[in-house]
């Protein structure tokens, strides 16, 4: 069903009882042209792009829960393209061009908003490297406007300017940032790749692949055997142990990043806001919640779940930035499973087994990579070359030096 | 976490800072081979990064500033040893 006005008003007086699921609830049939492991936001992603532009239709997406369960429905909503290496801004940019005209594109509300994303800077030297991250982001045509304190203050006069320590000296500021709705952007990518004849298949684990001459020739999963021309992996957070499967190892560590939401509030925080002298970032729900959260905790972890010492580290930062939410209680917190790479930027290439393509390594920052990420797996795994767009994401650019290393923090992952 | 740390008793993780899996060995360097680069590029960068039981170096840098090599289970986050790393904790 196409949504719209009218379907909206056409089901409000039937009382809401015509509405049909969103996507099919498949169960897996024996072979397909492209088995995609991971229902996730970058698997859904790669699905839709290979159905809408590529024409590859017979596809499954495998997934081990439920669609929206896992670091999709996890992270803090947050999207931006502000990024420093030439490596990563095509990428990021596309992916927030493919954001700016997701919701037409998929006939689904997945409330983007592009209410802008503003990093703070506190002293000379981190103005410096804003204002260099901002000039590369404007060459390669994206958006970046270098605030000084002034301009700062207009957007959020309640922040701690005059903070011993950390006086506020000023921001970069990208205004075509934003947030959008986590769950939906699932729900319609799931939506809109099932529409076109794609397999969504919930609650089926893949426990190994199988592989004859050096050549995938499918999946074993919980629910039997599947063959594939070709296997696509995107499992962030799992990467490791579902390429250990294939017999090749990965450039990664998996790390837990925790989030945190408070009580419902009436608006305070108009935008995204990021503190630039510790890790803490923060936007407001359209449901009035603060969403927040900072680093990873810091050691290998699957356990989605964190500890005490990051919770007290993240509101330390955020007391720091705005002591006027202090008195806000923290409803909920949780956690998710990082893929940490050793450079801290994505891998999206080849597998070494011939027909396999992996697609891992987002750090935390793997949602607003969603629909890019999705649109150049799509393109690699239909054409079998990289799109223009992510050349550079190989996985063997650690054997050749070629890494792109945003942070500049050398091979340790629970540093990027 | 608490970290049993074999000079200060049990201790809250973060006193501690983490360097990651222990099992890693670099390769001897003084004997060039063919094979050197390559031994090198999966000491930097590859790593089994299992889910289960792992050894990992930790140090005590609020404590007694020692490295010690944790047994740490990735997916429940359980400790069940710590010992000194230069005792041959890691085989």
């Amino acid at each position: 069903m196409r949504y719209s006005l009218l379907s909206l008003l056409a089901n409000a007086v039937s009382g809401h009882k015509a509405w049909k699921p969103q996507w099919r609830d498949a169960a897996p049939q024996s072979a397909y042209d492209v088995v995609i492991v991971g229902g996730g936001g970058h698997g859904l992603a790669t699905a839709y792009y290979l159905a809408k532009e590529h024409g590859i239709t017979n596809v499954a997406v495998l997934e081990k829960g439920w669609i929206g369960g896992g670091n999709v429905g996890r992270n803090t909503t947050i999207i931006r393209s502000n990024y420093l290496l030439h490596g990563n801004i095509p990428l990021y940019e596309l992916s927030m061009q493919l954001w700016e005209k997701l919701e037409q594109d998929l006939n689904y509300n997945a409330m983007i908003s592009q209410r802008g994303v503003l990093n703070l800077f506190h002293s000379d030297g981190q103005r410096d490297a804003y204002a260099r991250r901002g000039n590369a982001m404007r060459i390669h045509g994206v958006d970046a406007e270098l605030l000084d304190r002034e301009g700062v203050r207009k957007l959020y006069p309640f922040l701690n300017f005059d903070a011993a320590r950390f006086p506020i000296q000023g921001g970069l500021l990208q205004r075509r940032g934003g947030t959008a709705r986590h769950d939906a952007v699932a729900w319609g990518y799931a939506r809109g790749a099932s529409d076109r004849g794609v397999d969504i298949v919930q609650n089926c684990e893949v426990t190994g692949f199988t592989i004859a001459d050096g050549r995938v020739t499918g999946v074993r999963t919980s629910r039997g055997e599947i063959r594939a021309r070709k296997v696509a992996i995107a499992v962030a957070g799992s990467s490791s142990r579902v390429a250990a499967m294939a017999s090749f190892r990965l450039p990664i560590e998996s790390h837990v990043l925790q989030a945190f939401v408070s009580e419902g509030l009436k608006p305070i925080i108009p935008g995204v806001i990021t503190f630039g002298a510790g890790h803490f970032y923060i936007s407001q729900s359209d449901k009035g919640g603060l969403v927040f959260g900072g680093d990873i905790d810091g050691y290998n972890s699957y356990a989605q779940r964190g500890n005490l010492p990051c919770v007290e580290d993240v509101c330390e930062g955020g007391m720091a930035l705005m002591p006027a939410i202090g008195r806000a209680r923290v409803l909920r917190s949780w956690a998710g499973l990082v893929d940490m790479s050793m450079d801290g930027s994505p891998i999206i290439d080849r597998a070494p087994v011939d027909g396999l393509f992996v697609n891992a390594g987002w750090c935390y920052g793997g949602f607003k990579a969603t629909p890019g990420s999705g649109f150049v797996f799509a393109h690699l795994i239909a054409r079998d070359a990289p799109h223009p767009a992510a050349t550079r994401f190989r996985l063997d650019r650690f054997r050749t030096g070629n890494i792109i290393d945003e942070k500049g923090q050398g091979a340790q992952p629970n540093l990027h | 976490m608490r970290i049993p740390c074999p000079f200060c008793g049990p201790r809250d993780a973060a006193e501690f800072s983490y360097l990651g899996d222990a099992s890693v060995r670099r390769p001897d360097s003084s004997v060039p081979g063919d094979g050197l680069d390559a031994a090198m590029q999966v000491y930097v960068y590859i790593r089994d990064n299992p889910a289960g039981p792992l050894k990992e170096y930790w140090y005590h840098g609020a404590g007694c500033h020692s490295w010690l090599v944790v047994d740490r289970d990735t997916r429940t986050h359980e400790i069940t040893g710590a010992a000194e790393a230069h005792s041959g904790a890691v085989s």
